[in-house]
């Protein structure tokens, strides 16, 4: 539809629909000229990686699942040429792998921690969800004394033992046990409240504090402390479980997430310390930090574990998996320390100045200025120190706790299954397991660096 | 619980728990917790290994709850600590564990100045070699020249050089950091001959392709008397243990099993084995322990063939022979000492 003017002008009144791009521009040729064949480096990578993927792909596919066994009952099932995998033997185990020796009529308190857990974990981490701070709440206060009660049975009588340890009164008038509960236990608890709030808000007050409130928050620990000793003192009536017949991906989730969620206020907290510019706090946080950066885990656990008996009184012997969870989460504190600190180091001097010169206290500077851009700085490397945790729990198997690798390994050992292909099944399984858990976490940890957008993309 | 509850004492109470110091003797200890802390491998076929239950069976273990029937008349009152190599003693030591159980071999070093007591030999084991049937070797003095697969860093190692060495032949060791990778290897023809104890070559086998294709030599080049073992100190622990294996042995000699121990109990007139079940004399109340301890041991664990038979015996998966283990009369050396 063009027009012609009578002199002969042309004029286009429309658009020239555009010819296509050339076909090897567009496409999946386009695609992978652009990405694969775009120099002579980049084509021979490509060549090596469809190679690679050859060599390695189709060959675990085959002893994966082609070749696999997936019944049987004993190792008869797996025995012969050219069989892949023997799944009958990860299912024979799984329950073991998963609980270690938890009692099987028992087993459905850890599914109920792993429930609850899940589902207090997800909307954490769910930025959209409402209600972070009740969530927090729930998670790192309520849900770590619950899968106390759970998974050990709770009912550990502490009332009783402190106390005879510690009682002021007990003495005087020994237990007085009214309802099952020890009335003189609480009423010498409520008394040393009483006395040691005075005690601290006479103190805070000779040396300039605000009296009152010290003595408030030392009433508010006691509570909290009094609300603790309370639940465990309850009988459930859940049968004693002790942690030495714990094992597999429970031990293993156990002392990663107990180091995970201690190390990082630990570590913040030690960072502060040796930033600080009182000397006797950066000394202890110094020491602190090169003695446990200093010392292998192995030498940590062994310590905690065979060592540390020798030297205390007969009768204090702490539990073992709590010896080696404390060991574990110092060890990764102080690791974390040194990540935090190099976030805060990050933070310009304007930074504080600012924080300074509108009057704000050091906490407040800290908490609302400095902590939140240090740390968002530093998410890649405190998010490499939990993966790196995660797979260091497998080192307590040398103190005798069987973790998921423990538990696997002590099941290769079981001649009932002993094959050539057992070995192999076990570790492809164990490797799914632990990289569902440090991709999952990995990306997780990138989901959130994109969402603060702490690499400055612009 | 007390363990759970003594994390408080750490926190601050040194001084205060000091005064709870024990001088309790270790049956005592024993009987006043209510069980028997029993410390066995981390896992080795026939000896120690967990089943699909989560029970810890084998030999060793059977051990372990044998003790614990004659201390309570019930074997399930026994707890498992299972231990690495390197941490064994050291958990026996510090008083952690009441019996190491756990293959260990009994040597000088390790009865005298480390603190420990052997109690008895529950396996007479000893180091041997694999080969495949196809190399047509029938002794061990024929493998001059042979490349052995080997773990490194153990007494295997030592042994290996020592016996060709002294029969003045050669041979080249291809040795590697785990037992498993021994086997791959082996299995995957890169060395002649495979070496370990005879216990672990039977376990080892049945990880093998195809395992028919191969026979263990029958040269012996070690000994490795592998038993229970308590720590120095408590003479009474001491006994009972190694009375435990003693009346096991003693029953399978003198024909008492799980199966007959009952009629026994009504109709024996054989005085031998009256005393072994405690109807004649108080030879448990000398030690401290109830008089059927026997009767309770072979009823609840077995004799000691019934113990080798369920754990490593012609029926299971490794098929170990008696050997040496058979009893003194039937051309072993396993001997009991009498009881009276």
């Amino acid at each position: 539809m063009s027009l012609t003017f009578d002199d002969g002008t042309f004029i286009r009144a429309e658009m020239e629909t555009p010819l296509p791009p050339p076909v090897r521009n567009i496409g999946v040729i386009g695609w992978m000229r652009e990405n694969l064949f775009s120099s002579v480096l980049n084509t021979i990578l490509t060549i090596v990686g469809v190679g690679l993927f050859l060599l390695i792909v189709p060959p675990l596919l085959r002893f994966m699942v082609i070749d696999a066994v997936w019944t049987g009952d004993s190792r008869e099932a797996c025995l012969g040429p050219d069989v892949g995998a023997c799944w009958p033997f990860i299912g024979a185990k799984f329950g073991q792998l998963i609980y270690g020796f938890y009692p099987i009529e028992e087993r459905w308190r850890p599914n109920v921690v792993f429930a609850l857990g899940a589902l207090l974990l997800v909307p954490l981490l769910v930025p959209s969800w409402p209600m972070k701070r009740l969530n927090a709440l729930l998670f790192f206060v309520a849900f770590p004394i619950v899968a106390f009660v759970l998974l050990t049975g709770g009912n550990i009588d502490a009332s009783a033992f402190l106390f005879e340890r510690f009682g002021l009164i007990h003495l005087i008038v020994g237990d007085v046990t009214i309802a099952g509960i020890n009335i003189a236990f609480w009423v010498d608890y409520i008394l040393t409240a009483i006395v040691v709030a005075l005690l601290v808000g006479a103190v805070i007050g000779v040396i300039g504090g605000s009296a009152p409130s010290a003595a408030r928050n030392t009433l508010m620990v006691f509570a909290a402390f009094g609300v603790l000793v309370l639940i465990w003192d309850i009988d459930f009536g859940l049968p004693y479980v002790e942690t030495r017949q714990w094992g597999g991906l429970l031990v293993t989730l156990v002392i990663a997430v107990t180091g995970i969620v201690a190390s990082l206020p630990l570590g913040i907290a030690l960072a502060l310390g040796r930033r600080s510019t009182m000397p006797i706090v950066r000394l202890l946080s110094i020491v602190f930090i090169e003695f446990w950066r200093g010392v292998p885990l192995i030498t940590v656990l062994f310590f905690a574990t065979y060592m540390l008996p020798l030297f205390l009184p007969a009768g204090a012997n702490p539990d073992g998996l709590l010896r080696a969870l404390v060991g574990v989460a110092l060890f990764s504190a102080a690791y974390m320390a040194e990540v935090v600190r190099g976030g805060l180091q990050a933070i310009p001097k304007g930074q504080y100045e600012g924080a300074m010169a509108m009057g704000l206290t050091w906490s407040q500077m800290m908490r609302l200025i400095i902590l939140p851009q240090a740390l968002t700085l530093v998410i890649p490397g405190i998010v490499n120190s939990f993966i790196s945790l995660f797979k260091d729990t497998t080192l307590v198997l040398i103190v005798s706790i069987f973790d998921f690798l423990g538990q696997l390994r002590a099941s290769f050992t079981d001649p009932n299954w002993a094959s050539p292909v057992t070995l192999y099944t076990g570790f492809a399984f164990a490797g799914l397991i632990y990289f569902f858990f440090c991709f999952g976490m990995s990306r997780y940890s990138l989901f959130v660096e994109r969402r603060l957008n702490t690499s400055h993309r612009h | 619980m007390k363990r759970l509850l003594s994390t408080f004492a750490l926190a601050g109470a040194f001084g205060l728990a000091a005064v709870s110091a024990q001088a309790a003797t270790k049956l005592e200890q024993v009987k006043s917790k209510g069980f028997v802390q029993c410390g066995v491998s981390q896992g080795l076929p026939g000896f120690s290994s967990p089943d699909d239950q989560g029970h810890w069976t084998g030999l060793d273990v059977d051990f372990c709850r044998a003790v614990s029937a004659a201390v309570f008349g019930d074997p399930d009152k026994v707890k498992f600590t299972p231990l690495s190599a390197k941490d064994r003693f050291t958990a026996l030591q510090s008083g952690d564990i009441d019996i190491l159980s756990r293959n260990t071999t009994w040597t000088i070093t390790r009865d005298t100045s480390l603190g420990l007591n052997f109690a008895g030999v529950t396996y007479y084991d000893g180091q041997g070699f694999m080969i495949r049937k196809d190399k047509k070797v029938n002794s061990a003095l024929e493998l001059s020249g042979a490349s052995v697969c080997t773990q490194t860093g153990t007494t295997t190692e030592q042994n290996l050089a020592d016996f060709f060495r002294a029969n003045n032949m050669t041979y080249e060791v291809i040795a590697f950091a785990t037992n498993d990778e021994v086997v791959k290897a082996y299995d995957a023809g890169r060395c002649d001959v495979l070496t370990t104890d005879r216990s672990g070559l039977a376990g080892e086998r049945l990880k093998l392709t195809n395992p028919d294709d191969h026979i263990v030599l029958p040269e012996i080049i070690s000994k490795e008397p592998l038993g229970p073992v308590v720590s120095h100190g408590d003479d009474q622990w001491f006994d009972i243990v190694k009375w435990v294996l003693y009346a096991q042995i003693d029953a399978e000699e003198l024909g008492v099993s799980s199966k007959n121990v009952d009629d026994q109990l009504k109709s024996a007139t054989n005085p031998e084995i009256r005393r072994l079940l405690g109807l004649e004399g108080k030879y448990g109340e000398g030690m401290g322990i109830d008089n059927a301890w026997a009767y309770n041991i072979i009823k609840s664990v077995g004799n000691y063939g019934e113990m080798y038979d369920r754990n490593v015996g012609p029926d299971t998966p490794l098929k170990l022979p008696r050997g040496v283990n058979a009893l003194w009369t039937k051309g072993g050396i396993q001997y009991g000492m009498p009881i009276r």
